[in-house]
């Protein structure tokens, strides 16, 4: 074990980094460039700290700790570091938090409200980027990119793609693909992981702008419905919608990683041609009723209730398995529906109907 | 999940997604990994990064391959002769764990003949593989330990799927590569719940928890626990259906959430079968192009809204929760299974459930891999079955210092060519698969804008060895015919296809791959041969 201090206060560790350190024992340092899934950077500046004995402020998130190691992390010579990093950002980012899409979950807000950077005192030319709507799934605002690099270490180390890069040099850095083309263009795969972990509102998800800030969604964490892999994600809900897909870092199988259906592939939920009522065929419903019926968006149906619709169902089911017995019925379960459902689904035909000609798509 | 079954005594994956990341080396037979299991796919790509090995068989030159250290492209159908091949070179070169063939496993001598005549030479016959390929991926998959096989449905989908499944189960076992952290026979399931409906009993021949509906003593505890004598003999598999539907001998079917008259072989066939059905009813979210031939459509809820579980392919049961109503008047698929069950017959209390919860407390009672599973133990994370008790964490490896079914079972396979051989009339091979971004039938990912945009038509893969000498430029397109119908697709030039193959997907219904492809079963496993369909292609003037 180590033992240091940091702000005064004793600490053992095993090991880490001065900012695994604090976190684990409660101590905030602010990060900007850092992510828990993503190995460190230190690229922002922002988790500076004071280490007795150095010169200069070090980097929290880089900076091992060793024995006897003394830190302050909320000193004024470091909150002065801070506010000017910030002052520093801002002097290069819109001020428009008011229509911004990630107003409420944006670090780079957060830290300019808890510096209480008013103005900043940099003034001069800065970076007019046109916001990059040529794709679907990912809008890309690149005035509000900050050069933390998330999204090109996410891209390269959770999915191995390498989609994005930075071009340019200085002042005229700036996170893109391969020669600047759509990303539709490039080898991204859509998966979002960059939009996932981007800290600002420079890459966000376009199909969910302007459908609810963070505060105002609930986040209903479940599994997603496409592969087997089973990844966890956290349906964002406003007003009984589904708005946004987002990470559940904790996930087991999937770590917060998901592919272009998991994360942008929900839209199907509250698609109008969702069924929504009952439908029986015409002839059907003409042979037991004797009437024309209400008329369906779908030729040949006609719209009815759940009682009709399951008595008539249950008794044609019925009416089969006494002419030709249990054996002349099939069911078809599903893949794609709960345990308990298919749980229900076996039961119904082996112990009401009587049958096992049960199955499902597994081998399709 | 046959062949695993009889080689292991358990069809699962044996290892755990996790797990994976441990892997000395991968050898990936039959899985395009990074467009049908994504996030799976980038764990291989994050360990070939770090060093470790991979092998990829595949007749295509899929993403994988282009980041392995070997690429195997094999003729569709020809995977037996191939782990054959493997398998001869690991005992030629006494590369093999001897310790662990002689405590774990049984039949070693009998797999010894027969892969004792797959030389490299012959193997290179069968497979097009290069001999001097063939021996350097055995070595590389006998010294790389542990090594994870991954497999999916182009291994399953063959006339000889079943056989091909314990041919990976002898490489695995040969290699001792069972019962290890970053090892094991990983066979990818493809739908979000495929493993669960599995498990619950969705199968014509088992129970919940895979006891046989023909052996008594699980048919009488079953029966004790529902109150109701049960039929003892085995239904029929969905293509069988599908033949007796077609026969005259099904009447009637009740199909929830499923869409045959899509993804199942020779569709021809399947809807002249549907329609000669007496009666049809269909659950689903969609109108789709089964419901249209239905007499009742009952409006289902997508997993968004309703509670339950699904269970992935590492087998981890996990909590779907409710986050927003169905629309309309649909219901959660539970209740409306379980209002039909009351009508069905007089035994009402038996179908009253609270929620899906009591219904997962009622099927643990005689799922003995869930017996420990239960909604309030999941609120805290997913558990990987076997859990046979409440206090059981779950099994993250499967058969650590035993198989399920005691010893590991070397087969002796010999190698079963395609059902549908190509020949004059019918010269290409037709193999179909996936692509990342859309979905089975695509009921549910045409109806997400994006996915349409990055992929909105289906196209046939071609090599440019077999298009030149049709007249086939990129975009063009063509008609493609097997003995059982026909379909136009634009065509896509690629060398990423071996000549001789051509690759479509199922995701169109308006370009029905499956009007093709032959409805030919495994013996045992009942999956139909997919992978190789003879076709002809012909350009559209």
């Amino acid at each position: 074990m180590t033992i240091l201090a940091i702000n005064g206060k004793k600490i053992e560790a095993a090991g880490g980094t001065i900012l695994d350190v604090a976190r684990a024992n409660g101590i905030h340092i602010p990060t900007l460039c850092h992510h828990a899934a993503l190995a460190p950077q230190g690229a922002c500046r922002l988790c500076l700290v004071e280490v007795k004995g150095m010169r200069v402020l070090q980097p929290a998130c880089t900076y091992p700790i060793s024995e006897g190691m003394d830190v302050q992390t909320d000193s004024p010579k470091v909150r002065t570091a801070r506010k000017f990093v910030l002052e520093l950002l801002l002097s290069d980012h819109p001020k428009d938090c008011m229509t911004c899409e990630t107003c409420g979950h944006c670090e780079l807000q957060d830290l300019i409200y808890e510096y209480g950077v008013k103005e900043t005192p940099f003034v001069g030319d800065r970076h007019l980027f046109p916001p990059d709507e040529r794709d679907p799934f990912i809008l890309r605002d690149m005035e509000k990119c900050i050069r933390c690099r998330r999204c090109i270490r996410a891209c390269d180390e959770i999915q191995a793609v390498n989609a994005l890069t930075m071009m340019n040099r200085g002042f005229r850095a700036k996170v893109a693909t391969a020669f600047d083309t759509r990303m539709q263009d490039s080898n991204c795969i859509f998966c979002g992981q960059c939009v996932s972990v981007c800290p600002t509102g420079a890459l966000t998800e376009k199909d969910s702008h302007g459908k609810g800030r963070d505060w105002q969604t609930t986040k209903v964490a479940t599994t997603c419905p496409y592969c087997g892999v089973g990844c966890n994600f956290d349906l964002n809900v406003r007003d009984g919608k589904v708005v946004k897909v987002t990470s559940a870092w904790n996930a087991p199988a999937n770590k917060g990683a998901l592919c272009v259906k998991g994360r942008f592939g929900w839209q199907f939920l509250h698609h109008p041609d969702r069924l929504t009522t009952p439908l029986m065929k015409t002839s059907f419903w003409k042979e037991i009723k004797g009437t024309e019926g209400a008329p369906s968006p779908y030729k040949g149906f006609v719209e009815t209730d759940w009682d009709t619709a399951l008595d008539a169902a249950a008794g044609r089911l019925s009416a089969v398995r006494s002419a030709d017995g249990p054996d002349a019925l099939a069911i078809l379960t599903s893949a794609k529906c709960t345990n308990e459902e298919n749980y229900l689904m076996q039961k119904l035909a082996r112990k009401e109907i009587g049958t096992n000609n049960i199955d499902h798509c597994a081998r399709l | 999940m046959s062949g695993l079954g009889a080689s292991f005594g358990s069809g699962a994956m044996t290892n755990s997604i996790e797990d994976l990341a441990k892997a000395k080396a991968f050898f990936v037979i039959g899985s395009n990994t990074t467009e049908q299991h994504p996030v799976i796919g980038a764990v291989v790509k994050r360990a070939v990064r770090r060093g470790a090995k991979l092998i990829v068989a595949d007749p295509r030159e899929i993403e994988l391959a282009r980041i392995a250290t070997l690429h195997l492209a094999q003729r569709p159908g020809s995977d037996i002769a191939l782990l054959n091949g493997l398998c001869h070179v690991i005992i030629r070169e006494d590369l093999h764990d001897k310790k662990f063939v002689a405590d774990r496993t049984e039949g070693f001598d009998e797999m010894k003949a027969v892969v004792g005549t797959y030389t490299p030479a012959r193997v290179q016959e069968i497979t097009g593989v290069p001999a001097a390929d063939i021996e350097k991926a055995a070595r590389l998959y006998a010294l790389s330990k542990p090594a994870a096989i991954l497999y999916c449905m182009g291994i399953t989908q063959h006339a000889g799927g079943h056989a091909t499944v314990m041919a990976i189960a002898n490489l695995a076992m040969l290699c001792g590569n069972i019962g290890v952290e970053g090892g094991g026979v990983n066979p990818l399931r493809g739908q979000n719940n495929v493993q669960g409906a599995c498990d619950m009993g969705g199968l014509p021949d088992v129970f919940p928890g895979y006891r046989k509906v023909a052996d008594p003593e699980a048919r009488a505890s079953v029966e004790k626990a529902w109150g109701a004598a049960l039929s003892d003999k085995p239904g029929l598999t969905v293509v069988e259906m599908m033949n007796a539907a077609h026969e005259g001998k099904i009447k009637a079917m009740y199909i929830m959430g499923e869409n045959p008259l899509v993804t199942d072989p020779n569709l021809h066939h399947v809807e002249e079968a549907l329609k000669k059905l007496d009666f049809l009813v269909v659950q689903d979210i969609f109108f789709t192009e089964t419901a249209a031939l239905a007499d009742v459509v009952l409006p289902g809820a997508a997993f968004a809204e309703k509670d339950g579980t699904f269970s992935n392919t590492e087998r981890r049961v996990q909590l779907v929760r409710k986050a927003v109503e169905p629309p309309g008047d649909a219901k959660p698929d539970w209740q409306i299974i379980a209002e039909l069950a009351k009508r069905l017959n007089g035994d009402k209390a038996s179908w009253e459930y609270a929620s899906p919860a009591a219904i997962m407390a009622e099927a643990a009672k005689i799922t003995p891999q869930y017996a420990g599973i239960s909604h309030a133990r999941l609120e805290k994370g997913g558990i990987q079955w076997p859990c046979p008790s409440q206090d059981h964490p779950g099994t993250k490896i499967l058969h650590v210092g035993r198989f399920s079914r005691g010893l590991g079972k070397f087969s002796a396979v010999e190698t079963i060519p395609p059902a549908e051989p190509s020949d004059s009339d019918y010269p290409l091979t037709l193999t179909t698969g996936r692509r990342l971004q859309h979905y089975h039938s695509g009921s549910m990912t045409h109806r997400v804008a994006g996915l349409n945009t990055l992929l909105p038509e289906e196209r046939m893969e071609i090599n440019p060895c077999d298009a030149s000498p049709l007249g086939l430029k990129e975009g063009d397109m063509a008609v493609i015919s097997s003995r059982r119908g026909q379909v136009k697709a634009r065509v896509q030039l690629t060398k990423r296809i071996k000549p001789g193959v051509v690759f479509m997907t199922f995701h169109f219904p308006e370009t029905a791959v499956n009007l093709l492809t032959i409805a030919s079963l495994d013996p045992v496993a009942k999956i139909p041969e997919y992978k190789a369909t003879a076709v002809n292609v012909a350009r559209v003037e």
